[in-house]
C-alpha cells in the first residue's frame, strides 16, 4: 500500500479518538454555570478546553489522512450521526456531578493509557498530538480522582450517590477497550494505533485504586454493555447533541464564522 | 438613523488579500488600534501605582484618601466606606457570575470549534472574575456564602444588562463589543480605586475584558463580511444591545432623568468612583461610533450626530422607563437568571457538603497521625 492508502485505511481509527474528545468536550461545556462551585466551573471548562484542543488537532489530521482535505469544522459540523465514531460513554446526557466524575475518571484513565501508548506510534503527527495530550489528561484524571475520593469518603449522601454513579457508568466501560472493528485492525497493522484491550489493565488499575481510597466498591458486572459507537451506531442522545451543535453552520451553508 | 460612511460596508475585504499571500495590513484590520478603554495604557499605569503611605507616615483614613493612596484591609476605615465597598464589589461579582448565563447559552451552539473554545474560555474567565471579586469582598469581613445568599434572595443586585436574552449567535459578538466595552469604560477608573484589593482585582479583570471585547468585535467583523443572513444577524444584535449597553452607565447625573440621593457624591469623595455616569457614557459613545462605521453596522439612534462645537457625539435619550422596569424585575430574563442560579446552587449543595466533610475527616486523620507519631516516638 502507498503511504496515502495506508493513511486512508487508519484514518477511521484517528477519527474515533477525535470524536471521543469532541463529544466529551461538548458535554463538559454544558456544565458551565451548573457546577457546584465557581472553582469547579473553571476546572470543568479547563478540561473541556483541553479536549476541544485535542479534537481540533486530531480532526485536522484526519482531514489530511483520508485525502478529503476536510477541515476540523467540516468534520465536526457537517457529518451526520452515523458518521461519528465516538464511544457511547461520552455522548450520554449530563447527569449529576457524581456521574460526571465517574465518567471522567474512566475516560481519563483510558485516555492516559492511550496517549502514553501512542508515544510509539509510526504516525509522527499522532505522536506529537499524543505527547501534548498525555500531560493534559493526567491532570483530568487527578481532578476526577480527587472528587471521587471526596464524594466517596464525604457524607452518607455523597457516598451513596458516588456509588450509584459508578454503577451508572459501568455499562459504558467495555466499549472503550473493544478491539473489534476494521479501523483498529488497520491502525494496528500500520503500526500507528494500539489495541484498546491492551489499555484495559493500566486504566482499570488506576480506577480501582481511586475507588478503594474513596471507600467505595467496584460495581458488579452490568447486565448490558454499550457497543457500536466506533461503527457509527450510537445511543439516542447523540442525535440531539448534534442537532444542537451543528444547526448554525448548516443553516447558513458555506459561511465563515 | 446614523449611517456609517461610504466604504465601511465592504464584502470580505481581507480574504482576497490573504489568499494571494499579500501581507499588507488592512487599514481597518480588526486587530489594529485601541478598541476599548483598557487599550490605551490606563490599566498599566494603574498597575504601576506604588503606595508611599508608609514612607510618608500617612496613618489616618482621611490622610490616605487625600493623598490618593490605597486603603488596605488592615487599615482603619469608616463603617460606611466598608459597607459601600461590600455592596459595590458584591454587585460586581454577582454580575460576573450571572453574566456567565447569557453567553453560556451559546456554548453548545457555537458555529466553529475555534469560536466554541473562545467562548468557553470567556465564560471561564467570568467565573474567575467572580472569584477575584468575592475574594476582594471577603477582605472586608464577609463571606462568599453570605454574599451568594444575598444574591439568591434578591437583597443584592447584579447588572441589569444580563436580564436581556441572547437570541442569536451575533448576540455573543454584540455582548463582547458593546457590553464588555461599556463595562471596561466603567472599570478602568476602578483600577485606581482607593481600596487596594478591589483596584488590583480590577487591573486583572480589565486586561481580560479587553481581550473579550476585541473577540466580540472580531466575531461581528466576520459576520459583517459574510452572507446577507450573517450581516442581518449582526445588525439585529447591534439594534437590540446598543441601548441597554448605554443604560449600563446608570441614571443621568443631571436634568430631569437624574436620580438624587444616590451614593455618587460620597463615592467620589472616597476615591471609589472617579467619573460621573454621563461622562463615562459620552466617552463610550465617542469611542464606539467610529467602530460601528468600521464594522459596517448602523447604530439605532436617529439623533446620533457629531457635534463639532462640543467635540463629542450627540445622542438620543435612553428609554428610562424601560431601564427602571427591568431593574425592578420586569425584564425578559430576571426571573430565569436567578432561578437558574439558585437551582445550580441547590443542586451542588451535596457536593459542597461532601467536600467540607471530607476536609474535616482529613484534618482529624492528620491530628490522629500526629498524635500517634508522638506516642510512638515517646
Amino acid at each position: 500500500m502507498s503511504e496515502k492508502e495506508t493513511g486512508a485505511a487508519y484514518s477511521a481509527y484517528v477519527l474515533g479518538l477525535a470524536d471521543d474528545a469532541l463529544i466529551y468536550s461538548h458535554r463538559l461545556g454544558e456544565w458551565l454555570t451548573w457546577a457546584p462551585a465557581l472553582e469547579e466551573d473553571m476546572a470543568l471548562a479547563n478540561v473541556s478546553l483541553d479536549l476541544i484542543g485535542q479534537a481540533r488537532s486530531l480532526l485536522t489530521h484526519v482531514g489530511s489522512l483520508d485525502g478529503t482535505g476536510r477541515s476540523e469544522d467540516d468534520l465536526a459540523y457537517l457529518r451526520d450521526e452515523r458518521d461519528f465514531r465516538n464511544v457511547h460513554l461520552v455522548e450520554q446526557r449530563r447527569g449529576d456531578f457524581g456521574q460526571e466524575m465517574a465518567r471522567m475518571l474512566w475516560f481519563s484513565a483510558y485516555q492516559k493509557a492511550l496517549y502514553a501508548a501512542l508515544a510509539d506510534s509510526a504516525d509522527e503527527q499522532l505522536r506529537a498530538i499524543a505527547a501534548k495530550a498525555h500531560k493534559e489528561v493526567r491532570y483530568h484524571h487527578d481532578h476526577a480522582a480527587q472528587w471521587v475520593v471526596r464524594l466517596g469518603d464525604g457524607t452518607q449522601e455523597s457516598h451513596e450517590r458516588m456509588q450509584a454513579a459508578l454503577t451508572w457508568v459501568a455499562p459504558f466501560v467495555d466499549e472503550l477497550f473493544d478491539d473489534s472493528g476494521a479501523a483498529v485492525a488497520a491502525a494496528v497493522t500500520a503500526g500507528v494505533g494500539v489495541l484498546p484491550s491492551s489499555l484495559r489493565s493500566p486504566a482499570q488499575a488506576s480506577v480501582e485504586a481511586v475507588v478503594a481510597e474513596a471507600t467505595l466498591t467496584m460495581p458488579a458486572t452490568p447486565k448490558w454493555r454499550s457497543r457500536g459507537g466506533r461503527e457509527g451506531v450510537h445511543s439516542e442522545p447523540l442525535g440531539f447533541l448534534l442537532a444542537e451543535m451543528q444547526y448554525l453552520p448548516r443553516s447558513v451553508p458555506g459561511a465563515r464564522w | 438613523m446614523f449611517t456609517p460612511p461610504e466604504g465601511a460596508r465592504r464584502s470580505r475585504p481581507g480574504h482576497t488579500v490573504l489568499m494571494y499571500g499579500n501581507d499588507f495590513a488592512e487599514p481597518d484590520d480588526p486587530g489594529a488600534g485601541p478598541l476599548n478603554a483598557a487599550d490605551g495604557g490606563a490599566v498599566e499605569a494603574a498597575a504601576a501605582h506604588v503606595d508611599t503611605k508608609a514612607r510618608e507616615g500617612l496613618a489616618s483614613f482621611d490622610a490616605i484618601i487625600a493623598a490618593d493612596q490605597r486603603i488596605e484591609p488592615r487599615d482603619a476605615m469608616p463603617e460606611e466606606y466598608r459597607q459601600t465597598l461590600i455592596r459595590q464589589i458584591a454587585q460586581h461579582a454577582h454580575s460576573e457570575i450571572i453574566g456567565m448565563q447569557p453567553e453560556g447559552n451559546w456554548i453548545t451552539r457555537a458555529p466553529s470549534l475555534r469560536r466554541k473554545a473562545i467562548l468557553i474560555a470567556k465564560v471561564q474567565d467570568e467565573a474567575g472574575h467572580g472569584l477575584y471579586l468575592y475574594s476582594a469582598a471577603e477582605t472586608l469581613g464577609i463571606t462568599r456564602e453570605e454574599l451568594l445568599d444575598r444574591l439568591h434572595t434578591g437583597k443584592q443586585k447584579y447588572s441589569s444588562i444580563f436580564n436581556y436574552p441572547t437570541l442569536t449567535w451575533a448576540d455573543c459578538g454584540a455582548i463582547g463589543w458593546l457590553v464588555d466595552g461599556a463595562a471596561i469604560m466603567n472599570q478602568v477608573p476602578l483600577c485606581r480605586c482607593s481600596y487596594g484589593p478591589y483596584a488590583r482585582a480590577m487591573i486583572r479583570t480589565c486586561k481580560e475584558e479587553s481581550f473579550h471585547q476585541r473577540q466580540g468585535f472580531e466575531l461581528l467583523w466576520e459576520l459583517m463580511r459574510g452572507t446577507p443572513e450573517q450581516q442581518a444577524m449582526a445588525q439585529d444584535a447591534t439594534n437590540r444591545w446598543w441601548w441597554p449597553a448605554l443604560a449600563m452607565f446608570g441614571p443621568r447625573d443631571t436634568g430631569e432623568h437624574a436620580v438624587t440621593g444616590g451614593h455618587t457624591e460620597q463615592s467620589m469623595a472616597w476615591g471609589i468612583k472617579r467619573f460621573s455616569n454621563d461622562d463615562l457614557r459620552q466617552k463610550f459613545v465617542d469611542m464606539t461610533v467610529p467602530q460601528a462605521a468600521r464594522l459596517g453596522v448602523t447604530l439605532p439612534d436617529p439623533d446620533l450626530l457629531w457635534n463639532e462645537e462640543r467635540g463629542h457625539y450627540d445622542f438620543g435619550e435612553i428609554d428610562w422607563d424601560e431601564f427602571w422596569r427591568v431593574i425592578k424585575g420586569d425584564g425578559a430574563c430576571n426571573a430565569a437568571r436567578i432561578e437558574r442560579r439558585v437551582s445550580s446552587h441547590e443542586q451542588g449543595a451535596w457536593v459542597r457538603e461532601a467536600a467540607t466533610a471530607y476536609a474535616a475527616k482529613q484534618r482529624e486523620r492528620a491530628d490522629g497521625a500526629v498524635g500517634a507519631g508522638e506516642g510512638s516516638a515517646a
